[in-house]
């Protein structure tokens, strides 16, 4: 098995409400103050293989963004640390800088990830020129490669984010991260505002591209179907932990997580051979606010097999075997 | 909409659609371009005492002075020629208020969106700071600052920036703030790009609609306040009258009859804060994206 | 037996500085009582306009500038303000993308209830009280009594979509139109109002216009579909024939796009190009430009073609029946 490019060990992420100063003179006076927190990952750790696509995939309040955005070197973790070939991707103490250029991330809006005000030109050669990877002389031939590789007329540098469309955007914000010459790309729900038809398109250039460059790369996405296509390896999250991860064709085929499994069959899937309208199967019972999480296995509530121990001690990702995990007291 | 006309074009276009706003806008390109080429246009140097005639002091407008041309808005106690003196006039008012409202745009701006970048502690003194001082009038800061620096443009400039630049770090913090959570500033950090890049290259560029809104008032507020102190006698020598002062030597001869010394200076003054003040709502209007069509 | 909605020649065009922007641009729709149709596209196809247009909810500066939109038989265009909205919510009611579309954010659900209840209806608080308990019940709402008295904010995005459905249901409408309404919402909970939705159409009968660009959607819940591009119905018919046996080539690149057939890794069929902007657009078939097989004839906007099978398609050249 080759070496592991990313490594994220123990990692927690935990938002708390800001406490304001009144509150704390409150609090020192003996009142009962709230203190809120989100545990939005707890204790995940997960390593990349150099060259694979691992997808990351859940629904909202998961914490997959929040995973993606530890790993991008966004947001340092609460406590746990994520390295890049060894190294920390950003500095643990002090003000949190990111230390690498090596990780780049691509993000869900392409209308908010791209400044209004600048030409995309500069946008994409900011970056390469602020970092060395490319001098002021070379930055408009670097550009236009760039813009030709994602699929658009190197003549779009000097125009701006609004003269494009969803899709076209996207392509520009794929071209600004690969311009950084990432080991690694972060894509973080990148068409899931797009259009299917469009979305296709996308889906095209990014296998495309994986392929030219050799791109190791985290996918986020709720789309099943979407990650399903481009993953290698699939890992499930639930309210802030990993509760199921192994290769994308054995956990689409046989998932052993109930979470899983239910999430498979309550997906509505496309049809195309005269089998009707179909029933459906959802999952029952709301989504938990993380906020408060369920004790135990956090999907206990809601699990159709739960057991007296699933509703006090929380599972850890046990073996299964042929490089599966999954974190269930039943499975097996 | 077309797509391919620039953004100023097309803010332009849509500026047109208000004849008061483009009136307004005429009236300040006018004002500010005689005041700008004053010399042209007047028959006298109000500010060379040596070119002043005692005899032709406070003469009605129309009256045909010693020096043999007519002095349209009559002159003031000392002789001057009052158009020629209004002009000279408006030119210092703008000067300093163009000046107080660039540097408090600048200082203010600045701090305000650094303020935002930067969170936690330094917000917060930062911002409490700016609070506490917009919780006194702005003339009265000003009123303090200028009796210890004294009289003079500089001085007077420096007391404007003073009292002005909370205005626009209130702003800048405000628009920065919601920048701030926006995914391309994300983009920025996550290159990984340094913070003064990203606050001056991305944040500050993207809150310019709101200080430019701040910024027409505030160049409007800055020549009202000058001319306010002016008139207290907080302002220019006196061998330079600005509009202010003129309004104030003037005040004395109101009930006397002669209005003219005071009433055109004044009309002077309204006109150029109205003018600008109409511009300023038009851009606001279409700047504000609840208002958007 | 009279279609509970049939829409004829529906258009509806926007006056915009920069120029007409048709949006619906002659749209015939039929559906009959307890059944489902989908009403499939993608952003700019003017699926969302024409489900506003049937409740008569177009603002200035647009307009319904043709057709007509008749309701069990009787004629909604043209009707006066006051006709409109005794019609509106009791015989023809819409629920949105975003619940709070319907929500008031400062109104107990309770309150709402009831005032939707009595703007069509003169009854007693009792009444009121037990009609917004079923309405509730009906959509699958744990605990009815709690959720009259909470504000919208207390509830979860399912929940309020739920309670958007119950007001929707409340005076046993024939019609509902349902613009995205699980678009925003996690795919559990999707599923769980996609289930109560089938259930509800089967049980009382109302008929459905299910607006939404995602086709597995459509082919679990719809019984006929009806597929939009640049503002026109490309192609029509019964879901299972339409997604076996697309006939427009548009129909066919969309269901191509949607990854999940194909093998993983593999690239996707793609359409190419992008979709059109609705003003100024070129004579012709609108999908000329992205389709492999437009040519010379397609220059002249196609006739609707009648393919049988209650199938029919708005193309030159459709795909052959296998």
């Amino acid at each position: 098995m080759s070496a592991a490019l990313l490594e994220l060990d123990g990692v927690s992420k935990r938002f708390r409400r800001k406490i304001s100063l009144g509150d704390r003179i409150a609090a020192k006076l003996g009142a009962k103050v709230e203190t809120r927190e989100v545990r939005a990952v707890e204790n995940v750790s997960l390593s990349v293989i150099r060259g694979e696509t691992l997808g990351l995939v859940g629904e909202s309040g998961c914490g997959k963004s929040t995973l993606g955005r530890i790993a991008a070197g966004i947001l340092p973790p609460t406590s746990g640390k994520a390295s890049l070939d060894g190294r920390p991707v950003m500095s643990e103490s002090g003000r949190h800088e990111k230390l690498t250029t090596r990780v780049q991330t691509v993000f869900q809006d392409p209308f908010a990830s791209l400044n209004p005000r600048r030409r995309i030109g500069d946008a994409i050669a900011e970056g390469p020129l602020a970092h060395g990877l490319v001098d002021h002389a070379g930055a408009v031939a670097y550009v236009a490669e760039q813009l030709y590789r994602v699929g658009l007329d190197p003549s779009y540098a000097s125009r701006f984010p609004h003269q494009f469309s969803g899709g076209q955007r996207q392509r520009i914000a794929i071209a600004r991260a690969l311009a950084m010459k990432p080991d690694l790309l972060i894509c973080d729900e990148p068409v899931a505002s797009l259009d299917v038809s469009i979305q296709a398109q996308v889906l095209n250039l990014f296998l495309d591209l994986r392929r030219a460059l050799n791109l190791t790369a985290i996918f986020i996405s709720h789309d099943l179907g979407v990650v399903r296509h481009l993953s290698d390896r699939v890992a499930i999250m639930y309210l802030g932990r990993i509760v199921e991860i192994g290769p994308s064709a054995e956990i689409y085929a046989s998932p052993k997580h109930p979470y899983t499994q239910a999430l498979l069959t309550s997906v509505p899937r496309l049809n195309r051979h005269r089998e009707g309208r179909r029933a459906f199967r959802p999952i029952a019972g709301e989504l938990p606010s993380p906020l408060s999480p369920p004790s135990g296995c956090h999907f206990h509530p809601r699990c159709t097999l739960a057991t007296d121990r699933c509703r006090t001690e929380p599972p850890q990702l046990r073996s299964m075997g042929s490089d599966r995990h999954a974190a269930c007291h039943l499975a097996e | 909409m077309r797509r391919d006309a620039s953004p100023f074009i097309r803010f332009w276009r849509e500026f047109a659609e208000n004849r008061l706003a483009l009136v307004a806008l005429g009236v300040v390109i006018l004002v500010v371009g005689a005041a700008v080429l004053a010399p042209l246009f007047t028959p006298q140097d109000p500010y060379d005492i040596g070119k002043l005639v005692l005899g032709d002091a406070r003469r009605p407008p129309g009256h045909v002075g010693s020096g043999g041309y007519v002095h349209l808005l009559g002159t003031d106690a000392q002789g001057r020629d009052l158009w020629s003196a209004i002009l000279y006039g408006l030119r210092i008012s703008i000067q300093i208020g163009l000046t107080a409202g660039a540097v408090a745009f600048i200082v203010g701006g600045s701090l305000g969106a650094v303020a935002a970048f930067a969170g936690g502690r330094i917000e917060a003194l930062i911002m409490r700071f700016i609070d506490l001082q917009l919780s006194f009038p702005a003339i009265l800061l000003a009123l303090v600052i200028s009796a210890i620096l004294g009289q003079g443009k500089w001085q007077l400039t420096a007391a404007l920036v003073a009292s002005q630049y909370a205005y626009f770090a209130r702003t800048a913090h405000g628009a920065a703030v919601a920048e701030r959570s926006k995914e391309y500033i994300e983009a920025a950090l996550s290159t990984p790009l340094s913070s003064r890049v990203v606050i001056f290259r991305h944040i500050l560029p993207n809150c310019m609609p709101p200080l430019i809104v701040v910024a027409t008032v505030q160049v409007a507020n800055a020549i009202a306040l000058e001319a306010t102190l002016s008139f207290l006698g907080m302002g220019l020598p006196v061998t330079h009258p600005s509009l202010g002062m003129l309004i104030s030597n003037g005040f004395q001869y109101m009930l006397s009859g002669r209005y003219w010394i005071s009433i055109y200076p004044g009309i002077a003054l309204i006109v150029l804060i109205l003018a600008i003040n109409l511009v300023g709502d038009q851009i606001r209007d279409q700047l504000n994206p609840r208002l958007q069509r | 037996m009279t279609a509970a909605l049939d829409v004829r020649g529906l258009k509806t065009h926007f006056f915009t500085r920069g120029g007409v922007v048709k949006a619906v641009d002659g749209v015939d729709l039929s559906i009959q009582r307890g059944r489902v149709l989908g009403l499939v596209g993608e952003s700019g196809s003017g699926k969302s306009v024409t489900g506003l247009s049937i409740l008569g909810l177009i603002d200035l500066p647009g307009r319904i500038v043709e057709g007509s939109v008749r309701l069990d038989g009787q004629e909604l265009v043209g009707l006066d303000r006051d006709a409109a909205r005794r019609v509106r919510g009791r015989k023809i009611a819409m629920i949105f993308q975003d619940p709070m579309m319907t929500l008031n954010p400062v109104l107990r659900v309770g309150t709402q209830m009831s005032m939707a209840l009595r703007a069509h209806e003169a009854i007693s608080s009792d009444t009121v009280r037990q009609r917004s308990l079923a309405a509730l019940g009906t959509v699958g709402l744990p605990a009815p009594e709690q959720c009259l008295a909470a504000y919208p904010h207390q509830l979860s995005g399912g929940m309020r979509q739920r309670v958007a459905i119950a007001i929707a249901l409340l005076h046993s409408p024939s019609v509902i139109v349902a613009d995205e309404p699980t678009t925003a919402l996690d795919v559990s909970i999707q599923s769980q109002i996609l289930q109560e939705m089938q259930r509800l159409c089967d049980q009382t009968g109302v008929a459905l216009v299910w607006i939404t660009h995602d086709l597995a959607v459509v082919s679990s819940l719809a019984h006929d579909i009806a597929v939009m591009y640049a503002g026109r119905i490309v192609e029509s018919g019964p879901a299972e024939d339409v997604l076996a046996e697309p006939r427009h080539p548009y129909t066919r690149g969309l269901l191509d796009s949607v990854p999940g057939e194909a093998k993983p890794g593999e690239k996707l069929a793609q359409i190419p190009g992008s979709i059109p902007a609705l003003i100024d657009l070129p004579p012709g078939c609108a999908f000329r430009a992205r389709c492999g097989r437009a040519d010379r004839a397609c220059e002249t906007m196609p006739e609707i073609v009648d393919l049988g099978g209650n199938r029919s398609a708005r193309c030159v050249h459709p795909l052959e029946a296998a």
